[in-house]
């Protein structure tokens, strides 16, 4: 399976999606111009990975800004993982928040909330 | 301009310059709102506001109300009269300081016929206290469909969620289709 690899910007996140090493990770600002453009092969990625996905799935969420046209798209990501748990397949979702962010602290609680996957919240400190 | 005109208009900057003072205002735009525009305001804001030392919560509050104010005029501001398609997109911008609060503040034009959904969305958004915000915001995020445009619906919840306060919000009637629609955002300094 091919890897995504997108450099982070100031208004789009990095993104590392490899299966072969096991990687799935989105951190850094989301605010693209145009959001479906830049989410669409991310969400296509994971509906070819989720045909053979590895035992175990963490995904890694550590973003410091998201717009709300993001957060609809992020939500569609999770709820593939949770398509992928419902289908039998171990999955973790690790979001990372600024310890002092309590905002995105929240919004991770939030989506924790929406879909059925397990969430671990991890803060940490900005240096 | 003749001569005349020009000490007029000329005169006009000082007042324009002082009433820009009076009400504390930082920045103040109007044309189109594009993605460079934004990306250009927020990085500037948040400049200024990292060098007066402004704390990360305020800073990251007025960041989340600015994206979302200049996304809303981008996507949903209407043209000017019928056949103007060059005015969609269009309106006007503003920061303000004051003491104690920032203002966000945005004007576009807006088609009559839309006025009476957006007040509906706007009035149910400032009936709700922030648990029923949260829920809104959930229930629209799973429910709701990105717009053609990508708009998620999303933009008035978060701004009242991040900031706290009511919407403030006003229509002026410019002609018969259309009016101007005012909106305030105010970000508490302190916290």
């Amino acid at each position: 399976m091919e890897t995504i690899k997108i450099m982070g910007t100031d208004d789009t996140p990095t993104v590392i999606l490899d299966a072969q090493n096991e990687i799935f990770e989105i951190s850094g600002r989301s605010l693209p111009e145009d959001v479906t453009a830049f989410y669409d092969p991310i969400l296509q990625w994971l509906e070819e990975y989720s045909e053979s996905p590895k035992p175990k799935t963490i995904f890694t969420f550590k973003l410091v800004y998201f717009n709300t046209a993001s957060s609809k798209l992020l939500l569609d990501i999770l709820m593939k993982l949770e398509q992928l748990k419902e289908a039998g397949h171990d999955v973790l979702v690790r979001w990372y928040y600024p310890e002092d962010d309590e905002d995105m602290q929240e919004a991770g609680e939030e989506y924790a909330d929406i879909v059925d996957v397990p969430f671990e919240q991890i803060g940490y400190t900005l240096s | 301009m003749d001569r005349k005109n020009i000490k007029g208009f000329l005169e006009f900057v000082y007042d324009f310059y002082k009433s820009m003072k009076a009400h504390e205002i930082t920045l103040v735009y109007e044309g189109e709102i594009t993605h460079q525009i934004t990306k250009a305001f927020t990085s500037l804001t948040e400049s200024n506001m990292a060098k007066e030392e402004e704390s990360n919560s305020v800073q990251k509050k007025v960041f989340h109300v600015m994206v979302e104010c200049l996304q809303n005029i981008s996507k949903h501001a209407d043209s000017f009269g019928s056949d103007d398609f060059l005015f969609a997109g269009r309106g006007i911008f503003m920061v303000s300081k004051g003491d104690e609060e920032y203002h966000v503040t945005t004007g576009n034009v807006i088609e009559n016929s839309k006025i009476e959904e957006l007040s509906k969305i706007l009035d149910h958004i400032n009936s709700l206290d922030k648990e029923g915000l949260k829920q809104l915001y959930k229930t629209q995020m799973r429910e709701g469909r990105l717009s053609e445009k990508g708009g998620a619906g999303l933009g008035f919840i978060d701004i009242a969620r991040k900031t706290g306060r009511k919407l403030e919000y006003h229509f002026l009637p410019i002609d018969e289709e259309t009016h101007f629609f005012v909106l305030t955002s105010t970000i508490s300094r302190s916290e």
